[in-house]
């Protein structure tokens, strides 16, 4: 069970989510004409949390799992609903990449001119939702926020996206919405049988429920904690997605704005594998082991299916997509294992897949705004006429296929070295995807950047300062955590270790 | 920190800094850059031959320096960065270091005027110092994180060229193929890893002799780890990529595909030795065996210049890759060492014929160009002469070494002469093939008068170059007396002490009536360096002593008959490959069209390269793309069609709960029941004004769940 840090009290993690809150509020006040002034209040409040994330990555007590920078505040009282929230290594990495890659996308997002206004307070809106998932300690009030960054996520695929959006956003709404149900079950379960030690009453205290001392004796018989844990599995699994319930990724891909791609890609899934680290695990620990065996083998399927799909593509966002697909296997193959490599490999695969798709997207977006097309063989011969592009997108996709020295390979590697031990077959069969996940990479690469100049793109301009701007630091990161991975590994540490110690071998 | 330790940082650290000086700035330096990294490049050599200096001092090949820095650690888990110098990594640094500079030299004219000119030197010091990474690293961790490096500077390399679909084509397949042998590689590491529980190299050692992983589970981890280097090496059935990555720039072709990349897969089996069992050394002998012959077969029938200095490159490959699994380390090493110099001779002087040609890379164009480039030609020569085997230049000592490990394999382990005889089958073959490169190139008439008017000899910056590797082809050998097996090399590199090579009881058939021995003894309880953080012994001492207490003397005797006896052989091969090479394409007195035409078969298999692009083509390939289409339209027709076949029944169901209840919904069947219908793609335009409904749908349903729980769950 995690301890709350002592001395606590803190407001930086309320700033921090509310800031964009605040900012989609003033843009919705502004007039609907004036498009520079919604950039410029989405740009400034965005930078807000980029300040405070960075502010909390670097002061963060790595020495302990404690909770902290938490603050509880009773909300709806009648049913134990409070507003509390705080952060462990393991949200603050996934806190900094979402104010990072929020950030990023207003810049990315620069050259749309379709009604800025809702376009702006809905991505700040989605912002202050992707925050309050990452921080909430309280059951509801992560239920709360899961379902409000769903609505601005619906409307900015909906309305900006490409030609069959609407399909694709209702898709994505109803996919994810079958998972809120299952989760929002499982939560009321949850919550009428955990005791709050304090007044004996139900609670949505995520740290109570963490503590299998409260359960109550309904919630001891092992079959009803299995069927909780599929519930809330599945609730999560549909997010990240795990196969067979990640058809809703690549259509919402495929149609929605390269800023909605990104975040999707690189914020949405990962709650999906946050859920099952902060909800599935620590309330149901021996469920957690008894499933250990499947979650390996799903694990496995994502890497294959997806990559094998990836290759079929001829869509570069769809490619894209199915590699997320991919990636998210490494994941949910390194959380299947509850040992350190496999864990913090899992984690930082999280993070790294992240950075990297983010990567990819925006460069696929750069392509499309000049070609107004995606498709891989309509291309060719790209690095003659925008050698810096296709220096840019080559690292983007070398990463991808996990070459040590950039962070994708960390992340993989560590799962591969935790995995094995536990489930060989599964981890060699696994391993065949990074073979295939370097066969559609280099396939890609060749049929868009090499060979002859396709007649058509002579005139191709290069990439542009604003373009670059949005996607180097992203690089730099890149860089930085494969060749040095310890800060991020440092920060998640402690809360991996105490979370392996709280399952059962 | 050790001078040593610091000096091999600092070569580490001098192309990386070139890389990056000449890929961010190169354009707008003068000469665009080209200076930085020969500069550089020439103080890591000397640096180099000063840690070379070192541990020739020292005579030692145990003597190791070793320190580590910490990269990950995580609870028990820990992944070391760390760097380990013996002799056999500075005789890698040299042989690294100095083909590099002269390849940067080289390039300075050779690469004159192209387009994308910083580019190519900032990505040759990319290479070179990804491969001092592998050399310099003491885990199998980081030795594999510098491999794949290697490989990217491979990929880009191969494709500097990339408007051309063949050079596209060639270095995806380089890549790929390479990546097949990593995934092995891999898997590898992870079986030491799991079961030794470190990833450094004497910890694995010390893990293996104290037997913590042993029968299949060791002869699998063996043969797995040896996977990355039958891709890097080239080695059958993964050589296919090499002859392909003949579509870089020349000077790429003699630095990365033949002097020091492609020998990666040898150092990494000779650095890891201890960790293979005689299983999967006999794997790796018959392997390097089979790649020797195979490859050699092929190099005869190409046309083209680089095609068959390729095909020889994997023959040569197959060489030390058969001698390190014949129990060879030194002899391996030594031949890579040897090599370097004469091969990476043989791609320059190659590519300094290529330049003259105007880019024609066809020996049906040349002839008769030792008039016209005397240095190319002398230099050429004496690098053929070298790789034929022909004493006393070097390449004759590091073959003889390894036919004679090979031999003595044959000897030691009985029924297994396989690898030695395929071996010197090779060496004839080699001699033969290389002699005819010569001659259609430089003896005889030109074939295209036009082209050959025009060429010329290069400037210095071409053959100063050739002399050098000249020179070093014929001195890096040695001087020994016949019949003398210690070589320079021995102060270096020593094959280490084990049991394995010698368990197997001769066959006393006479011929090689000798007694069984232990070489072992001569080399296993030498001291170990002072500076090593972790000794190197554990292996050696385990299985030795009483059985053969008196055998190391029988050992070397053994040792010293295969020697004699397979170098008279490989003096015989050589000979009569050369001599054969002169009757055809010399005296002419064998006529090579009708030699192919009576043998229409042999030269149909030859010149297709035993069909095995198309084999590869046929089931890996096509067999991978189905299993993508086929999932693919799976994602499509059933895990799709499921959803939407949920989809539509709901929305449905939704109609007809909505007619009844029309008046007694709530929000939540509201909400739903219109976002069925915008499914079904009723809703055209989506409004603003519905957040408010989807939102308050959403919240009431929750509370009214709330409710129906409390309700029917109480407590």
């Amino acid at each position: 069970m995690l301890a709350l840090e002592s001395g606590g009290g803190s407001s930086l993690l309320t700033w921090m989510t509310f800031l964009p809150l605040v900012g989609a509020i003033v843009i919705t006040l502004l007039p609907g004409k004036a498009r520079e002034l919604h950039r410029t209040v989405a740009l400034v409040t965005a930078a807000g949390p980029l300040v405070l994330a960075v502010k909390l990555f670097t002061s963060f007590d790595r020495g302990t799992a404690d909770i902290q920078l938490w603050q509880q505040v009773a909300w709806i009282p009648s049913f134990n609903i409070q507003y509390f929230v705080g952060v462990d290594g393991i949200s603050v990495t996934m806190i900094l990449l979402t104010a990072f890659l929020s950030f990023l996308c207003i810049v990315a997002s620069w050259n749309i001119d379709k009604h800025t206004k809702g376009y702006f307070a809905l991505f700040l809106l989605l912002e202050t939702g992707m925050m309050g998932v990452f921080i909430a300690l309280d059951f509801f009030l992560f239920y709360v926020f899961w379902e409000i960054m769903l609505l601005p996520m619906y409307f900015l695929i909906g309305v900006w996206g490409g030609p069959r959006r609407e399909y694709a956003a209702i898709k994505f709404f109803l996919y994810t919405l079958a998972g809120s149900v299952l989760m929002l079950l499982a939560m009321i379960a949850l919550y009428l049988n955990v005791q709050d030690p304090a007044t004996g009453g139900h609670t949505f205290n995520m740290l109570h429920m963490m503590n299998q001392a409260n359960h109550g004796s309904w919630l001891l018989n092992p079959d009803i904690r299995h069927v909780l844990f599929l519930g809330l599995f599945i609730g999560f699994a549909i997010k990240v997605p795990i196969f067979p319930f990640h058809t809703w990724l690549p259509d919402a891909h495929v149609e929605a704005p390269t800023a909605v791609s990104v975040i999707l890609a690189g914020v949405l899934l990962k709650m999906g594998t946050y859920g099952i680290l902060r909800i599935c695990y620590p309330m149901l620990p021996d469920a957690a082991a008894w499933f250990s065996y499947p979650l390996a083998i799903l694990g496995a399927i994502n890497i294959i299916y997806g990559a094998c799909c990836a290759m079929a593509q001829t869509d570069m966002k769809k490619l894209v997509a199915y590699s997320s697909v991919s990636h998210m296997g490494y994941v949910l193959l390194g959380l299947a294992v509850f040992n350190e490599a496999g864990m913090t490999g899992a984690v930082l695969q999280m993070f790294n897949h992240g950075t990297i798709t983010a990567m990819m997207f925006l460069m696929v977006g750069v392509i499309y705004d000049r070609a107004h097309h995606r498709e891989i063989n309509g291309f060719g011969g790209l690095g003659m006429v925008m050698p810096r592009y296709t220096s840019m997108f080559s690292l983007a996709l070398f990463a991808a296929l996990g070459l040590p020295g950039l962070s994708g390979f960390v992340g993989e590697a560590l799962v591969f070295v935790g995995a094995f031990e536990v489930y060989r077959t599964v981890t060699i069969i696994s391993g065949l995807g990074i073979i295939i996940g370097a066969a559609y990479v280099l396939w890609m690469l060749q049929r868009v950047f090499l060979g002859p100049l396709n007649e058509k793109y002579t005139e191709l301009p290069e990439i542009t300062t604003r373009e670059l701007v949005s996607v180097v630091p992203i690089a730099v990161l890149v860089i930085l955590f494969g060749v040095y991975p310890p800060p991020l590994i440092n920060m998640i540490k402690q809360s991996l270790l105490h979370l392996i110690a709280q399952i059962p071998a | 920190m050790d001078s040593i330790i610091q000096s091999a940082l600092i070569i580490l650290c001098l192309p990386l800094v070139s890389y990056l000086i000449t890929f961010f700035f190169g354009e707008r330096l003068p000469r665009r850059g080209d200076f930085v990294g020969v500069a550089l490049m020439g103080v890591a050599l000397l640096l180099s031959l000063r840690i070379f200096a070192h541990f020739w001092g020292v005579n030692d090949p145990t003597h190791q320096i070793e320190q580590s820095w910490n990269w990950i650690v995580i609870g028990e888990f820990r992944a070391d960065a760390g760097i380990l110098v013996d002799g056999m990594t500075a005789i890698m640094l040299v042989v690294v270091n100095l083909v590099s500079f002269l390849v940067h030299v080289f390039s300075t004219t050779y690469m004159a005027g192209d387009r994308r000119y910083s580019r190519y030197f900032a990505f040759l010091g990319w290479f070179t110092f990804s491969m001092l990474g592998i050399v310099l690293s003491n885990s199998i961790f980081f030795l594999y994180i510098f491999w794949e490096l290697v490989g990217v500077a491979s990929y880009v390399l191969i494709g500097f060229f990339f408007h051309k679909n063949s050079a596209a084509d060639a270095n995806k397949k380089a890549f790929l193929t390479n990546r097949v042998g990593d995934f092995g590689f891999w898997m590898g590491i992870l079986l030491f890893f799991t079961a030794l529980g470190s990833f450094n190299y004497n910890d694995l050692f010390a893990g293996v002799a104290a037997g913590q992983i042993s029968g299949t589970t060791l002869s699998w981890a063996g043969v797995a780890l040896f996977m990355g280097c039958v891709g890097k090496s080239a080695q059958v059935p993964l050589h296919i990529w090499l002859p392909d990555a003949m579509e870089g720039p020349t000077p790429v072709s003699a630095l990365i595909h033949a002097a020091t990349m492609v020998a990666a897969g040898v150092y990494m089996t000779a650095r890891l030795f201890p960790l293979f069992d005689p299983n999967a050394l006999m794997f790796i002998a018959y392997t390097g065996g089979v790649t020797a012959i195979f490859a050699a077969t092929i190099a005869i029938v190409q046309t083209d210049i680089k095609k068959g200095l390729a095909y020889s490159t994997i023959s040569q490959l197959g060489y030390m890759v058969m001698a390190v699994g014949a129990g060879g380390v030194m002899a391996g090493m030594f031949h890579l060492t040897t090599h370097a110099f004469f091969k990476a001779c043989l791609f320059l002087g190659s590519g300094s014929v290529i330049h003259a040609m105007h880019h024609h890379q066809e020996m049906g164009v040349m002839g008769g160009l030792r008039h016209k480039m005397p240095i190319t030609f002398a230099t050429f020569l004496i690098a053929t002469i070298a790789i034929s085997g022909v004493p006393p230049f070097a390449g004759f000592w590091s073959k003889d070494a390894v036919l004679a490990q090979a031999l003595y394999y044959g000897m030691t382990n009985p029924g297994h002469y396989l690898p030695f005889i395929m071996a010197l089958l090779a060496a004839t073959i080699t001699a033969f093939y290389m002699f005819r490169i010569v001659l259609l190139t430089f003896a005889g008439k030109p074939r295209d008068q036009k082209l050959h008017d025009h060429a010329h000899e290069g400037g210095f910056a071409l053959t100063m170059p050739l002399i050098v590797l000249a020179t070093l082809a014929v001195v890096s050998g040695g001087f020994h007396g016949f019949g003398l097996d210690l070589t320079w090399f021995d102060r270096f590199v020593a094959d280490p002490a084990s049991e394995e090579h010698a368990v197997a009881p001769v066959n006393d058939d006479g011929l090689f009536a000798l007694v069984p021995s232990a070489h072992a003894q001569d080399h296993g309880d030498d001291t170990h360096g002072d500076d090593a953080a972790h000794s190197g012994d554990g292996h050696g001492e385990v299985a030795h002593g009483d059985d053969h207490s008196d055998a190391g003397h029988g050992g070397h005797d053994l040792h010293h008959v295969a020697h004699e006896r397979a170098m008279y052989l490989s003096l015989l091969a050589a000979g009569l490959g050369i001599f054969l090479s002169f009757m055809t394409y010399y005296w002419k007195r064998i006529s090579s069209a009708r030699v192919l035409a009576a043998l229409p078969g042999v030269h149909r298999v030859l010149s297709n390269k035993y069909y095995v692009d198309e084999a590869y083509r046929d089931t890996v390939v096509a067999g991978l793309l189905n299993v993508n289409n086929l999932f693919a339209t799976f994602d499509k027709v059933v895990v799709d069609g499921i959803v939407n076949g949920v989809g539509s029944v709901t929305k449905g169901f939704a109609w007809i709960s909505g007619n009844i209840d029309r008046y007694f919904v709530d929000g939540l069947v509201n909400a739903t029941g219109e976002l069925m219908r915008a499914f079904g793609g009723v809703v055209s335009s989506v409004q603003s004004g519905r957040i408010q409904t989807y939102f308050l749908g959403l919240v009431s349903g929750l509370v009214v769940l709330v409710i129906v729980y409390r309700v029917a769950w109480p407590s």
